[in-house]
């Protein structure tokens, strides 16, 4: 059997899972949360098998093709549902199903108590069958199937508590912003049609060099809006604070490991439009600096630890973009930061839940306190997790953030040294918040005291079925890094496909090490002094302008109201007007015409046989002379 | 003509006659005709021997069979290429046996089948005197209200009569189409016209309206064949043959010279002229075209329901099959006198349906304009003289008949205290009350407007685009502003039924026997059958739009 006959049970597997579990009614609810496991486990083992098999090839065999079915088989216009296999996606497909599979895993004993538990596995798989569409479709068409796929399981989940108004609200405002990326994806595919009569990656991608540059920047823009939506990234960012709504095994898997870095998967796939665009390169790494900073400010402020671990994706994935930005120089580490946050980001994730699990669902960091002594693995997998997100000598995230400071620099001239100490700083805060979080969340004073109802919190450790996972992305947190740096691995893996340039660096290697070192140290020490040294206040301090704004999510919110909530009343307002007045005024006006006009014929019809028969004489009259008339003209 | 040449017609008439040949008669491809006229023949012989009681029985039997054994052979033939490559003229040059006939004759007897089953329809009724009754009246001749129409009721009696009645007006629809000569054209037109007449006269309740439609029906019909008849004679005139396809080559000029006896007037641009318009008016107003169209209402509303739904779909199906086959075939060569002259029938016919459906009350008189209004598309696609053009009213017209007969069907459904519930008012939140009945009604509605997955719209696009590549493109625009006009009224009726209050003294919806179910249940599946699946059909159609000449 061809292995590539397999790519497709990748996807059929969850897809069969969601089927089964949506469709199966209540018959499956004692078993619904296994069968979507071993499905999403089923996933993961085809994908190792794989794996294993495109091991065993040369470089330039890798890349694997299944050609399902004709999907739109039309002249002139070819939809095909065919898969792509190669180092990139294959990459992405053990992300989503071993990640994947672990958090549905953790999730058997954190929805334990939900009445619609088989429901949220059904959803959960979708996600992932939709997700794994997403990296292994072969073209734009079918990529654009996974990624509304995506955005319809990131809605169903965020909102899966609907009987909460906040999270509905949550998931609506997710779903709307997302729509605004969409649309820029749609714009990209359709102007793709029509500049190169194909959206199948191969074409599109090979011909690059004989297009406009005009239009590859207009491609490159609208992707990159695409990307804006579903990573939220600045402008459409503000949808992810809110998302964290959503059970917490979501914002692991969704909101942070998987579905929010399909923003970045698609601009590495399509390097070579950005690489004959640098406009829109440029425009993408604007964007990834601007949001490193602005997530990790927003990350700062945040007393709810969902949402300041929200901030922080939002500025890892900055990075990410960043890096995707930089071209042949950073796709490599883009991808890479890409798995070992996905490990680490997890990770914390299901450590924020299970410490959420053990307090009552309380998610303000402010009364937490001290929760290492209660919750041992909590706190050491939270805290590898943590080391490794703020770049901690050794763990993950110190290989793959530093190789992007790295590249940043290396992208030469001013701009290297802007995008360069940006991401430094980015470094910084990264430090100064999840210090601050660990801080506020594990030490100090136990701040937690009994609720309204009188239930004093009894923290505990969580049940197996939820500590396995996170110790396991605990290890992923720790070695994936490493392991992907030694001897550069993983840039040797992916750079059949990306292709790979090591850039000018104006500063040594060791230079950017030692100042990345340096940042770290600060932002670490500052945030002990501001939260390790002196005892928490139960309730936040008012603070200064920028923790205020901060709080506010920079004002996003605010900012959108008034620019374009307002505006589009008023604009929907206007057009009503027109609508009322022109619109309906011709319309009405052509009605009440016609009805009028059939009030006047309809008194012809007068029931006597008498006129019948003569219109019927005057009306052959006419024929006669209208036939002649013809012969005479 | 001069003195002589009248002369030597008597003479001619005179001549001693040898022999006479045996007309040849091809019974095998005459089959579907054979046996329909064949059943009603013996519908009558069972009217006269068989015991009053099990007539009905006897006649609905006799029917069906006769009408599937019909349709069986029109398959056979069919499939025995005698619509494509064994096309043929038979029976002496009188009938036509080819690809058009075949699929129209399929049409109207799958149509008169299922017509039939609305026919034979008891249950809805309630029972009179321990009798189950159907749509018809009691006997036929007591006068409305009298003590004889009481005593025949009471009695029992049913008007059995109009299974033959049927039939025969079938088997004058199955020689309307294929008809290959003028005079057997006109014979069918009468054959089928008759049977109707009477059959509109016959409803059970309100039956000074029904006879007011028959007798209406009855003149006007009467004066439009007159018409039919002056024009045949005045083609006799110019081409000294009723047959088509003499009629054609003298037209192409081909032939000159057929009868001397005729001499004066062959060839006279002005007999053919006017002669072919008083045939094609003739043929207008069975098809119900703007002006010749006032009938419609009337009878539509007058008729017994289940009549009416029978003649709407079949009389239209053979009218515009010998319409067709009357422009394709015998006047081709006169396409640019007639086709400006079509084409303005079909935008008033299109525009005046369509208006003057908006302020009808009535619903079988809304269906009636909405019938005269798709006359206009279907002219629309006879217009387009084009191959294309033919299979496109074919496959319109096989769509149209059986969404007719349905919603006519369901209109019998809807009852109060004194029958059908007519009134559109009555019909306010049917949706809520009857929700399968108003849904069905709904897919019916939908149908007509050429709402998408349903087979108006499929018959609709056929039409219009063969109005459009055949150069009709004005046409079109008309066609299509009429939809919009005509999706007006269809929509509100829909609306009516599911967004409306119901009435406390509303209709009730009878529960029908299997037999309307049936036809109800077909109209539906091909209703949805040729809107999501229609290639079969169309191809089907599309194979048969060659006339055999």
């Amino acid at each position: 059997m061809n292995t590539e006959n397999l790519i497709a049970l990748l996807v059929a597997a969850p897809l069969l899972g969601a089927a089964v579990l949506l469709c199966g009614g209540r018959r499956l609810d004692r078993v619904g949360h296994w069968i979507g496991t071993l499905l999403s486990a089923l996933s993961f083992v085809i994908g190792l098998v794989l794996f294993t098999d495109m091991l065993g090839k040369g470089a330039e065999e890798r890349s694997l093709h299944q050609h399902l079915f004709s999907w739109i088989p039309v002249e002139g216009f070819q939809a095909d549902v065919a898969f792509q296999l190669d180092q990139l996606s294959m990459t992405f497909v053990l992300l989503i199903s071993g990640v994947g599979t672990l958090i549905h895993l953790y999730s058997i004993g954190y929805m334990e108590h939900d009445e619609r538990r088989r429901r949220f596995f059904g959803y959960l798989n979708l996600f992932l069958a939709a997700m794994l569409l997403l990296v292994l479709a072969d073209n734009y068409l079918l990529l654009y199937v996974g990624w509304e796929g995506v955005g319809l399981a990131s809605y169903l989940l965020i909102g899966f508590w609907q009987h909460k108004p906040s999270a509905a609200t949550a998931a609506k405002k997710a779903f709307l912003v997302n729509r605004v990326g969409d649309m820029g994806l749609s714009i990209a595919i359709m102007l793709m049609f029509t500049t190169f009569g194909t959206f199948a990656f191969g074409p599109v991608l090979e011909s690059t060099g004989e297009t406009s540059e005009g239009k590859l920047t207009a491609i490159g823009l609208m992707l990159l809006l695409a990307a804006c939506g579903k990573s939220a990234q600045v402008p459409l960012q503000s949808w992810l604070g809110d998302a964290m709504e959503g059970p917490t095994p979501v914002s692991a898997l969704i909101h942070a490991a998987t579905m929010v870095t399909a923003g970045v998967y698609l601009i590495v796939r399509s390097g070579e439009i950005f690489n004959a665009a640098p406009d829109a390169q440029l425009a993408v790494t604007v964007v990834g600096a601007v949001t490193l900073l602005f997530g990790a400010i927003v990350g700062c402020a945040k007393d709810d630890i969902k949402k300041a671990l929200a901030g922080s994706t939002m500025s890892q994935i900055g990075y990410m973009i960043l890096a995707a930005g930089l071209g042949p120089i950073g796709y490599v580490f883009a991808i890479m930061h890409l798995v070992t946050h996905g490990f680490f980001k997890a990770g914390l994730f299901l450590g924020a839940g299970s410490v959420m699990h053990g307090m009552n669902d309380e998610v303000d960091m402010r009364k937490y306190g001290g929760l290492r002594k209660y919750m041992p693995v909590t706190f050491v997998t939270f805290g590898l997790g943590y080391l490794a997100i703020i770049g901690f000598p050794g763990l993950s995230g110190f290989f793959s953030k530093d190789k992007i400071i790295e590249a940043a620099f290396a992208k030469g001239g001013t701009e290297g040294w802007i995008l360069g100490s940006v991401a430094l700083l980015g470094a910084a805060i990264t430090a100064y918040y999840m210090t601050r979080v660990m801080l506020l969340t594990f030490f100090g004073e136990k701040r937690w005291q009994p609720d309204a109802d009188g239930n004093a919190p009894h923290p505990h450790e969580s049940p197996r079925s939820m500590t396995i996972p996170m110790i396991l992305l605990a290890v992923g947190s720790v070695f994936a890094g490493g392991f992907f740096s030694i001897g550069d691995r993983f840039m040797h893996w992916l750079e059949p496909v990306t292709h790979h340039d090591h850039g000018d660096s104006p500063l040594s290697a060791a230079t950017v090490t030692g100042a990345t070192m340096v940042v770290l140290v600060v932002g670490v020490t500052l945030a002990w002094f501001q939260y390790g040294r002196r005892p928490v206040p139960v309730v936040a301090p008012r603070g200064s302008l920028l923790t205020r704004a901060a709080r506010k999510d920079l004002l996003q919110d605010d900012f959108n109201h008034v620019v374009l909530v307002r505006g589009g009343e008023h604009l929907t307002r206007s057009l009503v007007y027109v609508d009322h007045t022109l619109v309906d005024g011709v319309v009405n006006g052509t009605a009440a015409s016609v009805g009028g006009l059939s009030g006047r014929l309809r008194k012809l019809q007068n029931g006597y046989a008498r006129s019948y028969a003569v219109s019927m004489f005057g009306g052959a009259a006419v024929l006669i002379v209208a036939t002649l008339l013809m012969r005479a003209v | 003509m001069s003195a002589t040449a009248v002369h030597s017609l008597w003479t001619t008439a005179a001549d001693p006659i040898d022999k006479i040949d045996a007309p040849k008669i091809e019974y095998g491809q005459l089959a579907p005709t054979l046996i329909i006229i064949g059943a009603a023949v013996l519908g009558v012989l069972i009217e006269a021997f068989v015991p009053r009681k099990f007539r009905y029985y006897v006649q609905l039997f006799v029917s069906v069979v006769a009408l599937a054994a019909a349709f069986a052979a029109v398959v056979a033939l069919a499939a025995g290429d005698y619509g494509t490559t064994k096309a043929r003229i038979a029976a002496m040059g009188a009938i036509a046996v080819d690809g058009p006939a075949l699929f129209l004759q399929g049409t109207i007897l799958l149509a008169g089948l299922v017509a039939i089953f609305t026919f034979a329809e008891r249950r809805l009724d309630p029972v009179a005197h321990g009798n189950r009754v159907d749509s018809f009246v009691a006997q036929a001749g007591s006068v409305p209200g009298s003590a004889g129409e009481q005593a025949a009721t009471k009695a029992g009696f049913t008007t059995t009569e109009v299974f033959p009645l049927a039939l025969f007006a079938i088997g004058g629809m199955l020689v309307f189409p294929a008809a290959n000569d003028l005079l057997t054209l006109f014979i069918a037109l009468e054959v089928f016209s008759l049977p109707l007449y009477l059959l509109c006269a016959l409803a059970r309740r309100k039956r000074l309206m029904s006879q007011e439609a028959a007798v209406k029906y009855f003149l006007l019909g009467a004066f439009a064949s007159a018409f039919t008849l002056f024009g045949i004679a005045l083609i006799y005139g110019y081409a000294g043959s009723v047959s088509y396809g003499t009629v054609a080559k003298v037209v192409d000029g081909t032939v000159t010279t057929v009868d001397p006896a005729l001499a004066g007037t062959m060839g006279n641009d002005a007999l053919l002229l006017i002669g072919g318009a008083m045939i094609v008016m003739g043929l207008l107003f069975k098809v119900g075209a703007v002006p010749f169209h006032m009938w419609t209402p009337d009878v539509y509303q007058g008729a017994p329901t289940p009549v009416t739904g029978f003649m709407a779909a079949a009389t239209k199906v053979a009218a515009f099959g010998a319409l067709l086959r009357l422009l394709y075939v015998v006047l081709p060569g006169l396409r640019w006198d007639w086709r400006p002259v079509m084409m303005g029938v079909a935008v008033i016919t299109m525009l005046g349906g369509a208006i003057v459906a908006i302020t009808q009350t009535d619903i079988k008189r809304l269906l009636a304009y909405s019938s005269i209004a798709h006359a206009g598309f279907i002219l629309a696609g006879v217009i387009a003289t084009t191959e294309e053009g033919i299979s496109s009213v074919l496959f319109y017209l096989a769509a149209y008949s059986f969404v007719t007969i349905g919603a006519f069907a369901v209109v019998t459904l809807v009852r109060d205290a004194g029958g059908e519930a007519t009134h559109l008012s009555k019909w306010a939140g049917l949706g809520r009350r009857s929700p399968l009945v108003a849904a069905v009604f709904a897919v019916f509605l939908l149908a007509f407007a050429g709402i998408p997955l349903t087979s108006g719209f499929s018959g609709k696009f056929a039409v219009f685009k063969a109005a459009a590549d055949g150069g009709a493109g004005a046409l079109v625009v008309v066609g299509v502003i009429s939809s919009a006009i005509a999706a007006f009224f269809y929509i509100r009726v829909i609306v009516l039924m599911f967004f409306s209050e119901p009435k406390t003294d509303g209709p009730t919806v009878a529960v029908p026997s299997p037999l309307t179910m049936t036809a109800i249940g077909i109209g539906v599946a091909v209703t949805l059958v040729l809107g999501v699946a229609p290639q079969y059909f169309l191809d089907l159609a599309g194979d048969a739009g060659v006339f055999v000449r």
